[in-house]
């Protein structure tokens, strides 16, 4: 794995750990009992993801999961402005989940082309998973694809997923504070 | 001093921790057993990533290697050799009497919304495979849920992965 390489692998990591707590944060409260249950779902598979990519990046760089994803402070993640934003509303979270999906699509192809086995065999593991994810977003989004609200929603998003990885908005760090309250709160090296 | 045949007979006696009617070995996630010098290697591939049930596997693994007085070593490969094909025909069945759809076959490239709304899939209980997609999620990531109007019972359906 060279430096280029961990570097993408770490920025699908952290979008799909912010994106997995912000996908929770529809559990028990989404408009539908079924996509309380797919949210909840997604959210679980996402952070599953970030964790597998976490431990392939930690094992190059000798360090560990839980430190890349935690350790860190808010400035120094990698993920884009589009899955940053918290509780959005339902047309909002649709226009994302289906943004996502569809760039998410994209660079799980390049990767699963790499040389590096390791990296194709866990993105062709991790695209199989998203498949359903991709089904969920494109049944809403034909659904909602002739409605106004959803489309001004696609349309204000869009720009986010472009926006550079370096500036991130206040929620992240908002996020970071309750994301990593549990383990700032014991001593060093306690083990997990 | 331990062999390859009893190892697997061990982990064979393991059950899944989210669906105990099946076992370890029924649901295809052990790939290889090898035995060495009192160390037992286990290559073992995760379900799905998410699983919270992976580390419940591994540490049972473990714990009935060490009941063999061997030494485990349980390797963890996160590539794409797990499919939902390697639940073995046994597997299936136990899987069918309790509720739960086994999944569809495989193929080279992902399922889809259609394939998922279309009519092949057989209800556990009576057969018919006139049965609806009620979600594509269900209460874990390996599930989704059916609705059979013929004997108007819901079911849980194995994803294909």
């Amino acid at each position: 794995m060279n430096e280029s390489e961990a570097r993408s692998l770490l920025e699908i990591a952290d979008d799909e750990l912010i994106l997995g707590w912000r996908d929770s944060e529809w559990t028990g409260i989404a408009p539908l009992l079924e996509e309380d249950v797919a949210f909840s779902s997604i959210a679980q598979n996402e952070i599953g993801h970030a964790r597998a990519l976490y431990e392939l990046v930690a094992g190059e760089q000798g360090t560990t999961a839980d430190e890349l994803a935690f350790d860190r402070a808010p400035e120094e993640y990698r993920c884009t402005r589009l899955v940053e934003l918290r509780l959005l509303d339902w047309e909002k979270t649709i226009a994302r989940h289906y943004l996502y999906e569809q760039a998410d699509a994209a660079r799980l192809e390049q990767l699963k082309q790499s040389d590096d086995a390791e990296i194709a065999g866990l993105a062709a593991k991790i695209d199989r998973e998203e498949a359903y994810h991709r089904m969920h977003a494109q049944m809403w989004f034909d659904r909602l694809k002739d409605e106004p609200r959803f489309t001004a929603a696609l349309d204000a998003l869009r720009p986010l997923l472009d926006a550079g990885r370096d500036e991130h908005s206040p929620e992240l760090a908002e996020l970071w504070v309750e994301m990593t309250m549990v383990r700032r709160s014991q001593p060093a090296g306690t083990a997990w | 001093m331990v062999t390859a045949e009893q190892v697997w007979n061990a982990l064979a006696e393991i059950p899944d921790p989210e669906i105990p009617v099946i076992s370890l070995v029924d649901l295809g996630v052990i790939r290889d057993v090898g035995v060495a010098n009192g160390t037992v290697r286990v290559a073992f591939t995760p379900t799905f990533l998410g699983c919270p049930a992976l580390e419940v596997m591994r540490d049972a693994m473990a714990e009935r290697i060490r009941e063999l007085g061997a030494e485990p070593e349980i390797e963890v490969l996160k590539d794409d050799s797990w499919s939902t094909d390697r639940i073995t025909p046994e597997g299936r069945e136990k899987l069918r009497v309790s509720g739960f759809a086994p999944p569809a076959p495989r193929e080279a490239s992902a399922p889809t919304l259609v394939q998922l709304q279309s009519n092949v899939f057989r209800c556990p209980y009576c057969g018919s495979t006139d049965t609806k997609l009620e979600n594509i999620f269900g209460p874990t990531p390996c599930r989704s849920l059916r609705y059979c109007p013929s004997c108007r019972q819901p079911f849980e359906q194995f994803k294909t992965i």
